[in-house]
């Protein structure tokens, strides 16, 4: 049984080779990648460590994000309605253009500044990461390019559309499902071709090592400012807290839960809920809940969706975000070490949840990747007494799916 | 046995004065058979055979090879079958000693050894494992060294001269070098000068070793590598068939054509 170690970031905790627990993680990338990831390896540890680099960050992060952390709100109608444990929302969708990849965007764009290069480069499936990094890039004077699957390009308008206006290029992929997992393909082949000028960010904790610290790094801002919301509304931290987070790659859920990795987790568990796809698809986003092998893909072992021979299968997902069938490293750690539990719920689930928080709460209007989380909120919370606090990370907007809600739900 | 029919290709070439002709085509593209017949009919002019592994996800691949991956995948291509057509191809009139190539998952999910004795049974001589690098390959080359398979190393413009030294020092009698910074196809935006300068110094530091050099190489430019140990024509390949079936050629007689024209340029 593999182990977490305490007083260490979880992205910390790795072995010389990049795994963690010995076998995920890594760095299985082309010769050509090697040194352009070693270099942006010991900028990144350099960088974690310098006062400057951090008070610069921590402005962004608590001031330019959002004037101060996030909502933490409880969501009062929800709780009633269901009668049974308190639930909570962190209200991440509140950040700046809607949604946690901000952090993640913010410190690519410092650290491409820093490592001297102008050009700024990601994938995108929701089309937030996206988003955000043609608002960070627009913000630092840099230039931006996404790569986005076709299909997702086609219904996530919204937010092509944002990107288009803050002045990056999006470059729709037309290979295999034409989803996230093409777009980070197509990602990588371009920074082969172009790291000498170009900065690679990754949109998820996912891929080579270092793409997944520094992005776990950055999105760790959610629990911080998690943790002193929780002391200040409950005055500690509750004995019982489950904190509930839809994955897709899974910077989200690391995001949320990386302060709280040392608690007992009888004190403050972790549940990941992956896209479960359509109700009666065998296509499914969800490797973690449905015991996939572990396999590499984008450079790093994980579990991951796929046949017999090792060929990556294909995923469906009302959600863009989650449409993806590898997940972090990081998670599959979390599985394994039975600090985590992983389930799914399907489009169907996820719809539902947001027409009843739609209909209940007016403060939060989650995208549909988080509403797959409150679909495993609303289906547990009854069972649970009052004692009981679920905090739901709503980590999107739904204003990018307002397409999609209008043809299933009739209206958005 | 295996591994020294690649020395023993080098060999023949050097003593002709030239370099050794190699070229990657997917296993199973456009289809089992035909594939088989590509490598049967351009062998009478190839040196040594690198074949795909096709993969659904090769982040190290162009547009060219992916459609390729893409197609023998949809034609049913998988390991077992990549070992049945390279069996059948060393029955066949030329021989070639042959290289495998792909993405280390289909390997991790067939599993190692068992990998390594299909290899063996069906006379693989060599192995490029492209995200695989150096020292994480380490325990697998040794591997494939003890059941003599050669483990080719990878080295690229971005390699440093120390990490080069540690890669040479571990590697067995064949080196790649990777010409630039690009994906398979990327035409090639340095000149072949450029590229040899940084292809001798490497040989200078692995004396003794057979050296290619493969990415962006083409009919075009195929002469200015002649004093290359090896050159290596991959995307090319993959446009031929993709226009073949285009037109409604046979992809064979193309590739054929092509390997004749290739070799024509290096002797
Ligand atoms: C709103 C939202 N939530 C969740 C995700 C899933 O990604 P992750 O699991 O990395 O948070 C995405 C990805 O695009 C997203 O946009």
């Amino acid at each position: 049984m593999i182990k977490l170690k305490k007083n260490i970031p979880l992205i910390d905790q790795h072995d010389k080779h990049g795994f963690w627990g010995g076998k995920f993680g890594g760095s299985f990338i082309p010769e050509t990648l090697r040194k352009p990831i070693d270099d942006l390896t010991v900028k990144f540890e350099k960088l974690r460590k310098d006062k400057k680099f951090l008070a610069e960050r921590d402005y962004y992060y608590n001031n330019w994000v959002h004037k101060g952390p996030t909502p933490f709100i409880k969501l009062e109608n929800l709780t009633n309605h269901l009668g049974g444990a308190r639930i909570y929302a962190k209200v991440v969708s509140a950040a700046r253009g809607g949604a946690h990849k901000i952090y993640g965007a913010i410190t690519a764009a410092m650290l491409c500044k820093k490592m001297n290069k102008r050009y700024l480069v990601t994938d995108t499936g929701a089309g937030y990461n996206g988003k955000m990094f043609s608002i960070a890039a627009k913000h630092f004077g840099l230039k931006c390019k996404v790569f986005m699957g076709h299909k997702d390009y086609l219904r996530q308008q919204p937010n092509v559309d944002a990107m288009k206006k803050n002045g990056a290029e999006v470059v729709p992929v037309y290979t295999g499902s034409q989803t996230l997992v093409d777009a980070v393909s197509e990602v990588m082949r371009y920074w082969v071709s172009n790291h000498e000028k170009v900065h690679l960010g990754v949109g998820s904790t996912v891929s080579a090592n270092i793409f997944v610290k520094i992005c776990g790094w950055s999105t760790a801002q959610i629990s911080r400012e998690l943790k002193k919301q929780m002391i200040d509304e409950f005055g500690k931290i509750p004995k019982k807290v489950k904190l509930l987070n839809c994955v897709g790659g899974g910077s989200s859920a690391y995001g949320l839960w990386s302060e709280f990795m040392d608690y007992d987790k009888r004190q403050i568990s972790f549940e990941g809920i992956e896209a479960g796809g359509p109700k009666n698809s065998k296509k499914h986003a969800a490797p973690l809940s449905n015991n996939s092998k572990i396999g590499v893909l984008h450079g790093a072992a994980q579990m991951v969706c796929q046949d017999k021979f090792g060929q990556i299968s294909e995923t469906e997902s009302i959600s863009a975000g989650l449409d993806y069938p590898g997940v972090s490293p990081l998670h599959c750690f979390l599985k394994e070490a039975g600090r985590a539990n992983y389930v799914s719920q399907t489009d169907e689930d996820a719809l539902s949840a947001y027409k009843l928080i739609r209909k209940l709460e007016n403060k939060i209007n989650p995208s549909l990747e988080p509403s797959h989380a409150f679909a495993r909120a609303i289906a547990i919370a009854p069972k649970l007494s009052k004692n009981t606090i679920i905090i739901v990370n709503s980590c999107g907007d739904a204003l990018k799916d307002k397409h999609i809600i209008k043809k299933r739900l009739g209206k958005y | 046995m295996t591994a020294s029919l690649i020395g023993q290709a080098f060999r023949k070439c050097k003593a002709e004065g030239r370099p050794a002709l190699l070229t990657y085509t997917v296993a199973g593209d456009p289809t089992k058979k035909k594939s088989l017949d590509i490598l049967k009919a351009i062998s009478k002019n190839v040196d040594i055979i690198e074949s795909g592994m096709a993969f659904s996800t090769p982040i190290a691949d162009g547009g060219d090879i992916q459609t390729s991956a893409h197609r023998a995948i949809q034609a049913g291509i998988n390991l077992n079958e990549t070992f049945k057509i390279i069996k059948e191809f060393k029955k066949s009139k030329y021989p070639r000693p042959v290289i495998l190539m792909g993405y280390w998952n289909l390997i991790l999910q067939f599993n190692e050894n068992k990998f390594i004795k299909f290899c063996k049974k069906s006379g693989v001589s060599g192995l490029i494992i492209v995200d695989l690098p150096h020292p994480e390959n380490k325990a697998f080359a040794k591997k494939c060294k003890k059941n003599e398979i050669t483990f080719i190393q990878l080295l690229s413009p971005t390699t440093s001269k120390q990490r080069m030294k540690q890669i040479i020092k571990d590697s067995h009698n064949m080196i790649y070098y990777i010409s630039q910074s690009s994906t398979t196809g990327g035409k090639l935006k340095v000149t072949p000068k450029e590229i040899l300068k940084n292809y001798n110094k490497i040989r200078n530091l692995a004396k003794g070793k057979n050296c290619v050099i493969g990415f962006g190489i083409t009919d075009k430019n195929i002469s200015k590598f002649k004093s290359a140990n090896g050159v290596v024509v991959g995307s090319l390949n993959s446009k031929i068939i993709t226009n073949a079936i285009k037109k409604k050629h046979n992809p064979v007689i193309k590739l054929d054509k092509m390997t004749r024209k290739l070799k024509s340029k290096i002797i």
